[in-house]
């Protein structure tokens, strides 16, 4: 064998296991989608809370609706096995979800029990909207300090 | 033959001593640390400020962050540092030393015993300290709850596994002085205190070199994750476009920007950061952006 076609060799089984590396489930990008809606409401109302924009009722309810809505979606398909930050380019999901599912499942009831309690308050003025706020940023930050690894 | 192994004698004995004398611990005047006597009330503000509990918490999950019982891994280049317990339980936290024992082990990074902490314990930072908060920082530690838990030895590699040896890294890198020079307006050289000797943010913000000193070149400028995936973001130069307002912000309530909420080892500092006073992160903020121009 020359030197040319072992390097040919080479080549050809690194262009084979090139696709394999970088394949991304479709699961990864779907999550990432629901986060985005996530943070599109609950950034109105983080607006609001901050006086970066006027406290306005009416869009403080909406956007807490949708993420009462939101955080009802059903997440039993988003996070398949091997879609870890070990396992795969592309997304920043802590192998520990997949270690501790439970305790994963419990932060993730607790946004929901926040949700809904920002939904019950939202449009009732900027103080009360601001106390029913709080909590759902506690529920983000639980998880994100648990599940969510640094961005590169 | 007898002579040579005589002159290899001497060589080892005074390379020997020379090591001995350079990795030397050199502690703070025990005269000026003697006379200081430690408020708790300040001492708190001080507490939340430097982070201490950050890294010397439980390991276990939604532990109570005013028990600084230690057992926190932190891997790194150079092996895995373990935070000890720093209660005040009198055999196994810090509950028998003097405040002057724990000044010098907070801002020289030497133990009561005369042994060198590893770098990893960032006395890098607070070696610009003012005593008198260290002081009142210990007044406050001596209230929080003692706990039993034996410290774990770190787990690293020779010849990081000598700690003499960081007497060498000290007599290098360890420095007092401010980073950030010039000209500083009152609430920017606040931040700079504020940051520079207490929060040490650039421990985590800034890079290192081969020997784990900061680059005092690229301060602030974003370096690889040391325990993890992923790099810990930038907080000066051309891609970091914060105003002061966000900053603030984002210390108070771990909200960026753009909405997203603070995760990682970063909650930590937020967790500490918000128990200040609002003023003071607005000057850490005038620091950031002053640090970054």
């Amino acid at each position: 064998m020359t030197f040319k076609s072992l390097l040919g060799g080479a080549a050809l089984s690194f262009a084979l296991a090139l696709p394999v590396l970088a394949e991304e489930n479709p699961a990864i990008e779907q999550r990432q989608g629901q986060f985005k809606l996530y943070v599109h409401n609950f950034g109105v109302m983080g607006g609001m809370a901050q006086g970066r924009m006027e406290y306005d009722a009416d869009m403080a309810q909406t956007a807490a609706d949708n993420l009462f809505h939101l955080t009802r979606h059903d997440q039993s398909r988003l996070w398949p096995e091997g879609t870890d930050s070990m396992s795969v380019d592309g997304t920043r999901a802590s192998p520990a979800i997949w270690d501790d599912l439970d305790d994963f499942v419990t932060k993730f009831a607790a946004l929901q029990d926040a949700a809904e309690g920002l939904q019950a308050v939202a449009g009732d003025g900027l103080d009360a909207m601001r106390a029913g706020f709080g909590p759902v940023g506690q529920a983000c930050q639980a998880c994100h300090e648990s599940y969510r690894d640094e961005a590169s | 033959m007898r002579k040579l192994l005589f002159g290899a004698v001497i060589v080892g004995v005074l390379s020997g001593g020379a090591f001995w004398a350079l990795t030397a611990p050199r502690p703070m005047d025990a005269a000026s640390l003697a006379t200081l006597a430690g408020d708790a009330t300040q001492g708190e503000a001080v507490f939340h400020a430097a982070g201490c509990a950050s890294c010397h918490i439980a390991p276990e999950r939604d532990a109570d962050p005013l028990v600084l019982s230690g057992g926190r891994e932190f891997a790194s280049d150079f092996g895995t540092f373990i935070a000890p317990n720093i209660s005040p339980d009198p055999e196994y936290g810090i509950g028998a030393w003097s405040a002057g024992q724990f000044v010098n082990a907070v801002m020289r990074g030497i133990s009561p015993e005369g042994a060198h902490y590893y770098p990893a314990f960032p006395y890098t930072s607070y070696i610009r300290a003012d005593p008198q908060d260290i002081a009142d920082l210990y007044a406050f530690m001596m209230t929080l709850p003692a706990d039993a838990t034996p410290s774990q030895p770190h787990d690293l590699g020779f010849p990081f596994n000598i700690r003499r040896g960081v007497g060498l890294w000290k007599a290098l890198f360890l420095r007092e002085g401010w980073v950030v020079t010039g000209d500083l307006s009152e609430e920017e050289a606040r931040g700079r205190y504020l940051s520079e000797a207490l929060s040490h943010c650039a421990e985590c913000h800034s890079p290192r070199n081969a020997l784990g000193a900061l680059d005092h070149g690229r301060w602030l400028l974003g370096a690889p994750n040391p325990s993890g995936t992923g790099r810990i973001p930038a907080i000066a130069g051309d891609g970091f476009d914060w105003t002061a307002f966000d900053i603030s912000a984002y210390l108070e309530s771990g909200l960026t920007p753009d909405f997203d909420v603070v995760g990682g080892s970063m909650a930590a500092v937020v967790r500490s950061l918000q128990h200040l006073e609002k003023s003071e992160l607005d000057a850490i903020a005038a620091y950031i952006l002053r640090a970054g121009r």
